[in-house]
C-alpha cells in the first residue's frame, strides 16, 4: 500500500511538472524550430548532398551554441520585461538604438523575403501558383495575430514547429545507413577531400544559419510578452535546451536525406532536392516540399513580429499579442505592412531575388556583432541583473561563442561581396 | 494627410531621441572598449561595402 501510494504521489508530481513545462513552454522551442526556417533547412540540404553524414557531429555541436546565446534573452527579458530593442535604446542611448532598430527592420524585411520564396517554391511542386500561397500566408498569419491572444497565437506556432518535424519520418523512410550515420554524428571528421575552401563556405553557412539577429530579438519580447517571471527561469531554460535539441535533430534529417538520396549532386536550394526526391520515393518529396513550406512559414511569424515588437516598444505602441485590434492599431498596422510587402516583391515578374538573398547575408553581418556584444554587456550589467546576470564561467562560454561566431559570420559576409576570395 | 503623419513621426523621433538621449549603463572600461571596437568594426564593413558598390560601378 505504501509503495503504491508512493507511486502515485510520484505520477501526480510528475504530471504537475509536465503540465508547469506545458504552460511556460514556447518561446525557447518556436524560436529554434524557426531557426530552421527557408535558408537553414536549403544549408542542410546542400550541406547533405555535398559532404554526406560526414558532419553531422558538427551540427550536433551547434545545439549547445544556439542554447547558450538564446538563453541570456530568457534572462534578460524575464528579468527587465523589456524587449531587446528597448534594453539596446535604454542601455546603450538612441544612436545603438536607432542603429540596431534600423538595421533589424531591414534584415527582417530581406529574410522574410527569402521565406516567402522558401514556401512559393516548396507549394509549387504541389502546382499550387505562388500569388495562392503568398495570398494563403497572409490570411494564415493574419489569423494568427487577430484572435487577440499571446497564448492561442503560441499554441498554434507550437503545431506548426511539430509539423517542422516531418523530417524525421522522411528519414526514416528511406532506410539510411544508420551505422555510417551514427559514425558522422558522434566521431568529428572532415569529408573525403579534406579540408577545402568549399567545405569552409560551407561550415560558415551553418554557423551562419544557427544564430540569426532577429532571433535574440524574437525570443526576449516572447518571454515578456508571455509574462515570465524571474520564478520561471529554469523552465524558459529548459524550453530553450528543448528547442535546440530539436533544431540540430531536423537539421540531421534533412541531411540524412539528402546524404543518403542525393548524395554528390549538384543541389543550390531545398526545392531543387524535393522535386528530385519527388523521381525516387514521391512520399519524401512530398514531405520535404511540405517541410520546407513549413520552414518558411514558421520563419516568417517569427520574423515578422520581432520587427513589430521592436517598433512597437521603442515607438511606446500598445504591442502585445493579447491585444485586439482597435487596442494595438500601429502594432498591427505595422505586422501586416511588413507582411504584405515582402509577399507582393516575390510577385513580381523577374525581382532581383538572388540579389536579396545576398543582400540578406551582408545586411546581417552588419547587425549580428552588434546584437550580441549588447546582449553580453547587458548580462553583465549588475544594476538590472543582479543576481541574474552572466556567471564567470557563463560569460567565458559567451564570449568565446559570441567572438567565434562574429569571426564567422564576417568571413561569411565577406565572402558573399567577394566570392573568389574563398574559391567557393 | 501624408504630412501629418510624418509631421507627427518627426515629433515621435524627437521624443524618442530626448527619452534615450543618454545611455544608462555603467560606462566601465570593458563597455567602453566594446563599443569602440563595434564602432570601429562597422565603419570597417561601411568601408568594405562602398568599395565593393564602387568597383560593380567601375565595371
Amino acid at each position: 500500500m505504501n509503495i503504491l501510494s508512493k507511486l502515485y504521489y510520484r505520477y501526480k508530481k510528475i504530471l504537475k511538472t509536465m503540465r508547469l513545462y506545458l504552460l511556460i513552454a514556447g518561446p525557447g522551442i518556436i524560436v529554434m524550430v524557426a531557426d530552421n526556417d527557408a535558408g537553414g533547412i536549403t544549408t542542410y540540404t546542400v550541406t547533405g548532398a555535398q559532404t554526406g553524414f560526414y558532419l553531422i557531429w558538427f551540427l550536433i555541436l551547434l545545439g549547445p551554441v544556439a542554447y547558450y546565446v538564446q538563453e541570456m534573452t530568457v534572462r534578460l527579458g524575464a528579468v527587465t520585461k523589456r524587449g531587446h530593442a528597448e534594453a539596446i535604446f535604454h542601455s546603450f542611448g538612441a544612436f545603438w538604438g536607432w542603429f540596431s532598430l534600423l538595421d533589424l527592420v531591414l534584415v527582417d524585411w530581406l529574410t522574410m523575403i527569402t521565406e516567402f520564396v522558401g514556401m512559393t517554391a516548396a507549394l509549387s511542386i504541389f502546382g499550387v501558383p505562388p500569388f495562392v500561397t503568398v495570398v494563403l500566408t497572409w490570411i494564415l498569419m493574419g489569423t494568427m495575430v487577430l484572435q487577440g491572444r499571446y497564448w492561442t497565437w503560441e499554441k498554434i506556432a507550437l503545431i506548426f514547429c511539430a509539423l517542422n518535424l516531418i523530417y524525421i519520418p522522411a528519414a526514416f523512410m528511406i532506410n539510411p545507413p544508420v551505422h555510417q550515420i551514427l559514425h558522422g554524428s558522434f566521431i568529428p571528421q572532415l569529408p573525403p577531400g579534406g579540408f577545402t575552401n568549399a567545405l569552409f563556405f560551407l561550415l560558415m553557412a551553418n554557423i551562419g544559419t544557427t544564430i540569426a539577429p532577429w532571433m535574440v530579438f524574437f525570443q526576449q519580447n516572447a518571454v515578456v510578452d508571455k509574462g515570465m517571471q524571474e520564478k520561471d527561469m529554469l523552465w524558459g531554460k529548459i524550453d530553450t535546451a528543448v528547442g535546440s535539441f530539436l533544431t540540430v535533430v531536423v537539421a540531421a534529417g534533412c541531411i540524412i536525406l539528402t546524404g543518403t538520396l542525393l548524395p554528390g549532386q549538384n543541389i543550390n536550394d531545398a526545392a531543387t532536392a524535393a522535386i528530385r526526391f519527388m523521381g525516387i520515393n514521391k512520399y519524401v518529396g512530398a514531405f520535404l516540399a511540405i517541410g520546407l513550406f513549413d520552414a518558411g512559414f514558421l520563419g516568417a511569424i517569427c520574423i515578422s513580429l520581432a520587427s513589430s515588437w521592436a517598433f512597437g516598444e521603442v515607438f511606446g505602441w500598445a504591442h502585445s499579442l493579447n491585444h485586439k485590434l482597435k487596442e494595438a492599431p500601429w502594432f498591427y498596422a505595422y505586422y501586416f505592412f511588413d507582411l504584405l510587402l515582402a509577399g507582393t516583391v516575390v510577385l513580381i515578374p523577374r525581382a532581383p531575388l538572388v540579389l536579396i538573398t545576398l543582400f540578406v547575408q551582408v545586411i546581417a553581418v552588419t547587425l549580428l556583432p552588434a546584437t550580441l556584444v549588447f546582449l553580453i554587456l547587458l548580462l553583465n550589467n549588475e544594476e538590472t541583473m543582479g543576481e541574474y546576470k552572466n556567471t564567470r564561467f557563463q560569460n567565458i562560454v559567451n564570449i568565446g561563442i559570441v567572438a567565434l561566431i562574429i569571426v564567422v559570420s564576417t568571413l561569411y559576409g565577406i565572402s558573399a561581396l567577394f566570392p573568389k576570395i574563398l574559391g567557393a | 494627410m501624408i504630412i501629418d503623419f510624418l509631421r507627427s513621426t518627426v515629433t515621435a523621433v524627437k521624443g524618442i531621441n530626448q527619452k534615450y538621449a543618454i545611455p544608462h549603463i555603467k560606462m566601465t572600461g570593458p563597455v567602453r572598449f566594446s563599443l569602440g571596437v563595434l564602432r570601429f568594426y562597422l565603419l570597417l564593413l561601411v568601408a568594405i561595402m562602398v568599395y565593393k558598390f564602387v568597383t560593380l560601378l567601375g565595371k
